[in-house]
């Protein structure tokens, strides 16, 4: 399962992603199901829900459920090469953006950019959110969750932590 | 580089290198859900590395570039006080507590992932996830106050990516220029 060729693909295809996620890992959610459930065939969308779940639960950038992704098709390997191919690409580029920052920091142009990309980037969350609960809600509890958790997101601030906490209530009582 | 940002922030605190690497894993281990808003309260407020406005400066730049945000943010500060060491360190600070957590976890859901009980307790936790994209994506475009074209934009790549499955690549390279040429035209 595990060999070089296997890797290799992971770090590309990853790569690839987080250099077009603008606006941070969100954007590219929908694209992430679409090449690893039906271009890619590495798992079911069922099982890809249920990682990315895992991703959510844990600390730190969300971006990072590509190593678990990794780790489910290639071993302990593919969960680095996952990993490190979402954090290292658009780190190096970060990093060169940092030493003519002062330059752009007024630019118009940067500024448009920006706000021209916003309305994609926000239509891409949306993309992603619906396509991950076409693929996690296989009843209408879970449907209902979704739209319930959905509207708490936008309309307070309460810490999505419990909210995920109840999520898993729900499941546990196969509802 | 270093001279100016000296400059600058004479009355600031300027972290150590071990400083940076120590702090950004603290960053990435208390965030649950989204780093972001823990990145700004511990650099502005908690380390006064960074001041409102500079911290805003960065994160708009950051907020062009792809990748995860809090990453990118992480390589600037690093950057900013120690060069290409600070922004490794603060890099990998940010990102070791996360990915061994993970790993941890990963590991164990791949060992466990047949009982029943942990299946239906991870698929509810994904109803729910999805719903926290929807919820993040509804609140953004709210406070955007979007004119009548942003909109249709906005819709044009759910409907796209959402409904019909189509690649991103070319749906960024369709929408983007339209995008950026009404914001440079109107003045978003």
């Amino acid at each position: 399962m595990s060999d070089v060729w296997t890797l290799i693909d992971l770090f590309v295809t990853f790569a690839r992603m987080s250099l077009i996620a603008v606006g941070g890992m969100q954007s590219v959610l929908g694209e992430v199901y679409r090449e690893v459930v039906e271009v890619r065939g590495w798992m079911s969308a069922a099982d890809l829900a249920d990682l990315i779940a895992l991703a959510q639960a844990s600390p730190g950038p969300n971006g990072l459920f590509s190593g678990l992704i990794g780790l489910r098709v290639a071993g302990v390997a593919g969960f680095f090469v996952g990993a490190l191919a979402v954090a290292l690409p658009p780190a190096i580029l970060a990093f060169g953006m940092s030493r003519v920052r002062r330059r752009l920091a007024t630019a118009h142009w940067l500024r448009s950019a920006q706000a021209g990309m916003v309305p994609i980037v926000v239509g891409l969350v949306l993309a992603g959110g619906l396509v991950s609960a076409q693929a996690a809600d296989d009843t209408w509890a879970k449907i209902g969750l979704t739209v319930a958790v959905s509207l708490v997101v936008w309309r307070t601030t309460w810490n999505p932590l419990w909210l995920l906490g109840v999520g898993a209530l729900i499941g546990l009582a196969r509802l | 580089m270093v001279d100016v940002a000296a400059h600058e922030q004479d009355s600031r605190v300027v972290p150590t290198k071990l400083g940076l690497l120590l702090t950004f894993m603290k960053i990435g281990v208390v965030g649950f859900g989204g780093v972001g808003p823990w990145a700004r309260r511990i650099i502005v407020e908690e380390r006064g590395w960074l001041d409102e406005r500079e911290y805003a400066d960065v994160l708009s730049i950051c907020g062009v570039l792809p990748g995860p945000n809090v990453g990118n943010v992480s390589v600037f500060v690093g950057d900013r006080f120690h060069g290409l060491v600070g922004a490794v360190l603060a890099l990998s600070g940010l990102m070791s507590g996360p990915l061994a957590i993970m790993l941890a976890l990963g590991y164990l859901y791949e060992l466990l992932g047949g009982i029943p009980a942990i299946d239906s307790a991870v698929g509810g936790v994904g109803a729910a996830a999805a719903g926290l994209f929807i919820g993040t994506g509804l609140k953004m475009a709210q406070r955007l106050k979007l004119s009548a074209a942003a909109v249709g934009i906005l819709v044009g790549a759910f409907v796209a990516v959402g409904l019909l499955r189509v690649p991103l690549v070319p749906v960024i390279l369709t929408l983007g220029p339209v995008g950026i040429a009404l914001a440079w035209r109107y003045r978003w």
